[in-house]
């Protein structure tokens, strides 16, 4: 996807800076390769809180709304985009308070333990649980940086090729089932790459794998 | 608003999923006009399940639109009677659907049969054991029929199904390579077994040298095209993962959609109406017999359909609502321990071990839904279970479902959650590890109930079903006990890491676990204990059916499937030799 492409839908450029500095502490860039922020998550996250899923839309969203125990599961009146509008405010006027930086301006030590903070409830924030705030961070991270990059994360499939992971199955794995500890390293395939006529289909509709070269079958 | 009063037809389904679209056929086929009622909406498998829209983790596993629309409706949950339940306001550790095809258009595929003794859990147990065996409170009880009654049903969902697998016992005779603990079947599976996996090989070899009899789970992803007793022709599966939770693009899972829904809506004495609704059973005056179903269509117009017999064929939880709104069968009351409907609700056990490897590649997203190799040595009553504080078991597996990335990534224990430890973690071992898992029996107790919730809605205004659960000490010491036989298996395949899970603490609705949800309107023997007979028949109303996972006493070890849509057989043919013959009760 061209950066032009990717016109934000529901996040503010505040936002934005604050998640991209959020989610490359979650997956850092490394020798590994990409991080969450070159992959596209905060686009990914997004175009995820623009979607049904933003508002809930299939969640049920009737009251009353007491606390519940942690095995009742999510019981806040509020939906995604509600809690990131409210959380990373209120998280860099912590951030404010305790180091005078919004967060992305903070070093990355700083930033883990703020992240750490959040994670576990230390860090208190007035509106909603930070816990909650950031177990759906890390949720969305990860689906961001794993989903097929029709979701405009996951870019240039940098998630798949760090697993292995082949994307778009071909249609020949039968045949290689039996190829006992015989690593199955290939070019993975997304939804986005057939959509947009990048990859052969075969004529089950599924894609022909190009295997990787064995310099970049043994880089992990 | 008054309802529109429709046509009358002689049978009316309640859902199409496994046990409606059976139903459906087999009435239809016995010539009886016959319409089905799904609240979801139409799928065309060639349109709505196009290859590559499919193989789409994020769609299939997280906001899937053939799962229910909990917008619309959903349970409440609550641990126990003192707590209040509140509603499961998303999915989680459960996904019913909401299409035509019903939940089994995601199924995992797996088709075992219960065990023989399953169907007389309490009476064997007692026998073996005594009764001091049997928990407080434990309402686990036999089934009203038998194995042997049913097994001729088994093979004949199995063939529908197109199910692979190799036999372990026909007629009485153990088959090597099969499961020597399964009941005895007449014949063998339609389709050949599939290969085992890399992992699957492993963990069969490990348990060859502990001296158990490892077998490759019988599936209904087609392992071979397959031609079934409809005419209809279903795909091979290409094992590419995007399995369960997910619609298969290859036509090769079977479900309503492959199996039978071709066949059946060439049919002129059947109708097909999705988007509509059904909100209640009508009663006659004297409540002794139905008058036919009320629902709402797309549009929330209101129409009455009148019909001979009504089928309830829609999930476990609709069955039970459905009854509690209609007013049919005495609903259950667990401080007296009086009443059927919404006894006996019970889930699955589970439990495993995780076992990392450093130089292994187990190319872990080859496969799909249940493809793994078991052990069925701690099933049931396969074992003694003298000196033990449990009864009941699970088996034993290493499944190659397709590991698909978000949720599937396992890193050793000990590793963050997020960084860059964990990324080199999840780097270096997603294609190095794979999980002995435990696939349990849940037993049923007096406190574990559904009924209606006394404060949240639905869309319609209509009270949402309530579930109150939590395990028993008989669940968390049967997966402790049994992950101790699985850690020794796992030893021996010599993993760098191992990690242990048991079903453990509290039921938890967040995390996944499996759309096992069974019982409320349970089948049985005696109508002070069962809200139906053995042939899946109203007690009380005589010319309604409750069929579907809300039969069950209790759950068994091995996934419900297979077994729900033998009932489905099952109460097809006690319908069409018996019931059609002299309408009335059956017993």
């Amino acid at each position: 996807m061209t950066e032009e492409a990717r016109a934000f839908g529901y996040l503010t450029q505040p936002e934005i800076r604050f998640l991209d500095a959020a989610v490359e502490r979650l997956i850092p860039a490394d020798e590994l390769g990409p991080g969450a922020k070159e992959a596209g998550v905060t686009y990914f996250i997004d175009q995820q809180l623009a979607s049904v899923w933003g508002s809930h839309g299939r969640n049920y969203r009737a009251g009353p709304w007491p606390e519940g125990t942690p095995q009742q599961g999510f019981q806040s009146r509020l939906t995604p985009r509600e809690i990131y509008r409210a959380a990373i405010r209120e998280v860099n006027v912590h951030c404010l308070k305790r180091f005078q930086k919004v967060f992305e301006y903070l070093a990355p030590r700083e930033q883990d333990e703020v992240l750490e903070g959040l994670e576990s409830g230390a860090i208190e924030l007035p509106s909603l649980s930070s816990k909650l705030f950031f177990a759906l961070l890390l949720r969305n991270a990860m689906e961001g940086y794993f989903a097929d990059p029709i979701y405009g994360g996951n870019r240039d499939k940098a998630g798949w090729r760090l697993i292995g992971f082949p994307g778009v199955p071909a249609s020949n794995y039968n045949d290689l089932i039996g190829e006992h500890n015989v690593p199955y390293r290939v070019e993975p395939v997304s939804i986005l790459d057939i959509q947009q006529g990048k990859v052969k289909l075969d004529s089950q509709g599924l894609p022909k794998h190009v295997k990787l070269k064995d310099e970049e079958r043994n880089a992990r | 608003m008054s309802a529109t009063r429709l046509k009358p037809v002689d049978a009316v389904v309640v859902g199409t999923g496994i046990v409606g679209s059976i139903l459906s056929k087999e009435l239809a086929d016995a010539g009886l006009k016959v319409v089905a009622l799904e609240r979801g909406r139409m799928i065309d498998p060639q349109h709505d399940f196009a290859s590559p829209s499919t193989y789409d983790e994020l769609k299939y596993d997280r906001h899937s639109d053939i799962f229910q629309d909990l917008s619309r409706e959903t349970i409440t949950f609550r641990n126990n009677a003192r707590e209040t339940a509140l509603p499961m306001r998303e999915m989680g550790s459960f996904k019913p659907g909401e299409a035509v095809g019903g939940t089994s258009l995601h199924w995992g595929t797996h088709a075992r049969r219960l065990l023989p003794w399953d169907f007389e859990t309490r009476s064997r147990t007692v026998e073996r054991y005594g009764k001091s065996r049997m928990p407080a409170g434990c309402t686990s009880q036999d089934w009203g029929l038998t194995y042997d009654e049913l097994e001729p049903y088994y093979d004949q969902f199995e063939h529908l199904y197109g199910v692979g697998g190799k036999a372990g016992n026909l007629n009485g005779e153990i088959q090597p390579g099969g499961n020597p603990f399964e009941g005895p079947r007449s014949r063998e599976f339609p389709n050949p077994p599939s290969p085992m996996t890399y992992a699957g090989t492993m963990f069969a070899n490990a348990c060859r040298e502990l001296g158990y009899h490892p077998h490759v789970n019988p599936v209904a992803a087609q392992t071979q095209a397959y031609v079934n007793p409809y005419k209809l022709m279903l795909g091979q599966c290409i094992r590419g993962g995007f399995c369960s939770s997910h619609a298969c693009s290859m036509g090769a899972k079977a479900n309503p959609l492959t199996t039978v829904m071709p066949a059946l809506l060439k049919q002129a004495n059947f109708e097909l109406r999705p988007l509509s609704n059904v909100v209640k059973v009508n009663l006659d005056s004297d409540r002794k017999r139905a008058t036919g179903v009320t629902y709402l269509d797309a549009s929330g117009r209101e129409f009455e359909q009148p019909a001979d017999l009504a089928i309830l064929a829609a999930y476990t939880f609709n069955n039970v609502r459905l009854m509690l709104l209609s007013g049919i069968g005495r609903p259950y009351d667990p401080d007296a321990n009086r009443g059927v409907v919404g006894r006996n609700y019970s889930y699955q056990s589970a439990g495993g071990v995780t076992c990392f490897f450093e130089e292994k590649a187990f190319n872990p997203f080859m496969g799909g839904g249940a493809r793994g190799t078991a052990i069925d040595e701690y099933n049931g009553d396969n074992f003694d279970h003298s000196g033990l504080d449990f009864f009941g078991g699970a088996y034993v597996a290493v499944a190659s479902g397709g590991a698909m990335p978000i949720r599937s990534i396992r890193v050793p224990p000990g590793t963050p959650r997020w960084g860059a430890e964990w990324k080199r973690a999840a780097a270096r071992y997603y294609q190095r590890n794979l999980t002995v898992r435990l696939h349990g029996a849940c037993q049923s107790y007096r406190q574990n109930h559904l009924d209606l919730d006394p404060t949240y809605r639905d869309a319609n205004g209509l009270p949402l079903l309530r579930m109150t659960f939590d395990w028993g000490d008989n669940e968390r010491s049967a997966s402790a006990w049994i992950l101790g036989k699985a850690e020794e298996i796992a030893r021996a395949m010599n993993p760098s890491r191992m990690h242990a899970q048991p079903t453990a603490g509290h039921y938890d609705i967040v995390p996944y676990q499996s759309t096992h949800n069974m019982g409320g309107a349970v089948m049985g023997a005696d109508p002070a204990t069962s809200a139906v007979n053995k042939y899946l028949q109203s007690w009380d109303v005589s010319n309604v059916f409750v069929i579907g996972g809300s039969a069950f006493p209790q759950n068994s070890a091995n996934p419900p499937t297979a077994t729900i849509g033998t009932l489905a057989c099952w109460a097809a043919d006690a319908i069409k030799d018996q019931y059609l013959k002299r309408p009335g009760a059956l017993v």
